[in-house]
């Protein structure tokens, strides 16, 4: 039986043009809706897997506002068991150590054995939290992996290494950080829906004042004008094309 | 100053973002080192030198004949000394590592760095939100860690070469440091089977393409001009094509003298991958998509029509 805790990050769900807050201290997400990372919905998938096989619970856990309860309900939708909010007014006050000393405490406090996040996170991308996190836990971290499998309370992990497909295995208690690609995620069921409607949220406040995340401000890069050479229409622009794939010296 | 830069080695030398690497740590006008964990292969220490670093630590020992994070950065920190900064490569390697290093001595590490603010050597800037948004970053502990975006700057020899002296270095690693070790590879012809990050050409495709039928002409013009076939999330998502072969924040980041993008529309998470292309040809039916109004060239239409036509012209033209 393992239980496992999942850590996903609400963050912009930013398409297209991106524009700042008048402080420039955050993205102005007035008129664009939240997401997580897709490395954090695979994460999910993999943390609902491992609960079914082992008959452990899947736990979902974000360290954001309020109404972080969206990101946390869509997580319950395709199957979490439970969820946990660490309720903060000011995330973007919580650097990416602040959030690993938060995430330690309801760890130490609930003794989850597996614990999963994405590589990294989708706005800030820090690349830290999931190690800094197994270093306060003093539990072994593997990063970057694409799938894992609990057997026997052995982690056994896999990922794309420098020189091939690299396993590693080590035994619980084990913090993981998880990239896209190794499992699909699920579409939550109606079912799923109805009952991460009605889940109660384990709302919990931070431990302590953050330190910080070190920003300055954010900027925008600048603006680089239109200046695309438009080489035709249709099919009647291919002799344009290898013109220039010639003259490019591409088209050997 | 001294400055330590994590290097990565390939088969036959240093990595060539490593290279990259030690050029920005030349750019803080610094006293440049390096740290090479496990095998150095023959001629990577003159090679560093070439690139004006001054001594190699060589870190060399059973604890690192198989890949661990912690272990790694047990060498980095021994290597380190006194270094203002410690610099890695934004590599899946170079990453955790340094993330290690932040953990250990609990330090901030920035990722994703693309220059240092003028006058400030505290303040970074680097990219967030995939690139979209750059954010400047206070680093006010020593070392300062920061890992610095692929391409941020060109690897180029030092004006003048270092001497180069090679410092073996043998650390204690703690045991714990080596439980979450590789205990197994598995060779795949290349993870990156298609070359895709390396490729000088990479033809795009993304839902354009229709179907998992749709990529027909796309891999043909990929094969006539030498390159890569790339593809967008939409694509791998639907599960047209492998994931290996996705482009973007949570793909392969590209940096080939061509990108062909056809049927991609050039959403923010795609463009982080493809941005640092040098000339981007994009296909599309849309002349408002935003690949299409940051690309170099363009040709507006159904690349189903465009792609077979561009084929056929090039084995015309070949005879
Ligand atoms: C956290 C996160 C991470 C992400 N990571 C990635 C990533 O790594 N890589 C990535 O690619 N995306 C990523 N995405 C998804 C990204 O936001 C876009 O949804 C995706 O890139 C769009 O793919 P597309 O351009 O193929 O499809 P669409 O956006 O649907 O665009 C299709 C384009 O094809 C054109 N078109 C249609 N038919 C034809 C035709 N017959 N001929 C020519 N043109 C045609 C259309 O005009 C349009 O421009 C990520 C998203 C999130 C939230
Ligand atoms: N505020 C947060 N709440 C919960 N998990 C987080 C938070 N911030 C980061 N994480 C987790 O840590 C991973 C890495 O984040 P980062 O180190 O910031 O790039 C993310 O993919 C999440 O899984």
């Amino acid at each position: 039986m393992t239980d496992v805790l999942v850590c996903i990050k609400r963050v912009p769900d930013v398409g297209g043009e991106v524009t700042l807050t008048a402080d420039g201290q955050g993205v102005d997400a007035r008129h664009v809706g939240f997401t997580v990372s897709e490395h954090e919905n695979c994460a999910v998938e993999l943390a609902v897997q491992v609960a079914a096989a082992t008959g452990g619970r899947a736990t979902v856990l974000t360290l954001g506002p309020a109404e972080a309860v969206e990101q946390l309900r869509s997580a319950l939708a395709v199957g979490c068991d439970d969820a946990v909010l660490i309720e903060v007014c000011e995330p973007g006050s919580y650097g990416p150590a602040d959030v690993a000393r938060e995430i330690a405490a309801v760890v130490a406090d609930r003794g989850d054995e597996l614990v999963l996040l994405g590589n990294d996170a989708a706005d800030t991308g820090d690349f830290q939290v999931g190690i800094r996190l197994a270093h306060l836990l003093g539990r072994p971290v593997v990063n970057g992996v694409r799938t894992v499998a609990v057997t026997d309370g052995v982690l056994v992990a896999r990922g794309d290494g420098v020189d091939g497909v690299e396993t590693y295995e080590l035994p619980l208690p084990a913090v993981a950080t998880v990239l896209e690609g190794g499992v699909e995620p699920r579409y939550p069921s109606l079912k799923g829906r109805m009952k991460a409607k009605k889940a109660p949220i384990d709302t919990r406040a931070p431990r302590s004042a953050p330190a910080g995340s070190g920003r300055v401000r954010l900027l925008l890069p600048p603006a680089q004008p239109s200046t695309v050479d438009v080489l035709g229409e249709g099919p009647q622009a291919a002799a344009a094309v290898v013109d220039l794939l010639e003259r490019m010296g591409v088209a050997r | 100053m001294s400055v330590l830069v994590f290097a990565e080695t390939t088969g036959g030398g240093i990595a060539e973002t490593s290279l990259e690497t030690v050029a920005f740590a030349r750019g803080l006008d610094a006293e440049v080192d390096a740290v090479v964990v496990g095998e150095l292969p023959h001629g990577a220490a003159g090679e560093l030198a070439e690139h004006g670093v001054r001594t190699v630590h060589h870190a060399t020992g059973d604890a690192f004949g198989a890949y661990s994070g912690a272990a790694w950065a047990t060498a980095v920190q021994a290597a380190a000394g006194q270094s203002r900064v410690v610099l890695a490569p934004g590599t899946p390697r170079g990453l955790e590592v340094l993330a290690h290093l932040a953990a250990r001595l609990d330090v901030a590490m920035a990722a994703n760095v693309v220059s240092v603010v003028p006058d400030d050597e505290l303040v970074v800037t680097r990219q967030v939100l995939g690139g979209s948004v750059l954010e400047e970053m206070q680093l006010p502990d020593t070392p300062a860690l920061l890992a610095v975006a692929g391409h941020a700057v060109e690897a180029a020899p030092a004006p003048a070469p270092a001497v180069g002296t090679v410092r073996e270095l043998t650390p204690e690693v703690a045991p714990a440091d080596l439980v979450a070790r590789v205990v197994s590879v598995e060779p795949v012809e290349a993870v990156d089977s298609s070359g895709l990050t390396t490729a000088s050409v990479v033809v795009g495709a993304g839902r354009g393409a229709g179907g998992p039928d749709g990529f027909g002409a796309v891999s043909e013009l990929a094969e006539l001009l030498g390159g890569a076939l790339g593809v967008s999330r939409v694509v791998t998502s639907l599960g047209w094509r492998p994931h290996h072969e996705q482009i973007g924040q949570t793909g392969s980041r590209i940096s080939p003298d061509l990108y062909i993008p056809c049927g991609i529309s050039g959403a923010i998470q795609h463009w982080a991958g493809c941005a640092s292309s040098k000339t981007i040809l994009a296909i599309n039916t849309d002349p408002e998509a935003p690949m299409v109004t940051k690309a170099t060239y363009a040709v507006i239409g159904d690349m189903h029509e465009i792609v077979p036509a561009i084929n056929e012209e090039l084995r015309r033209r070949r005879g």
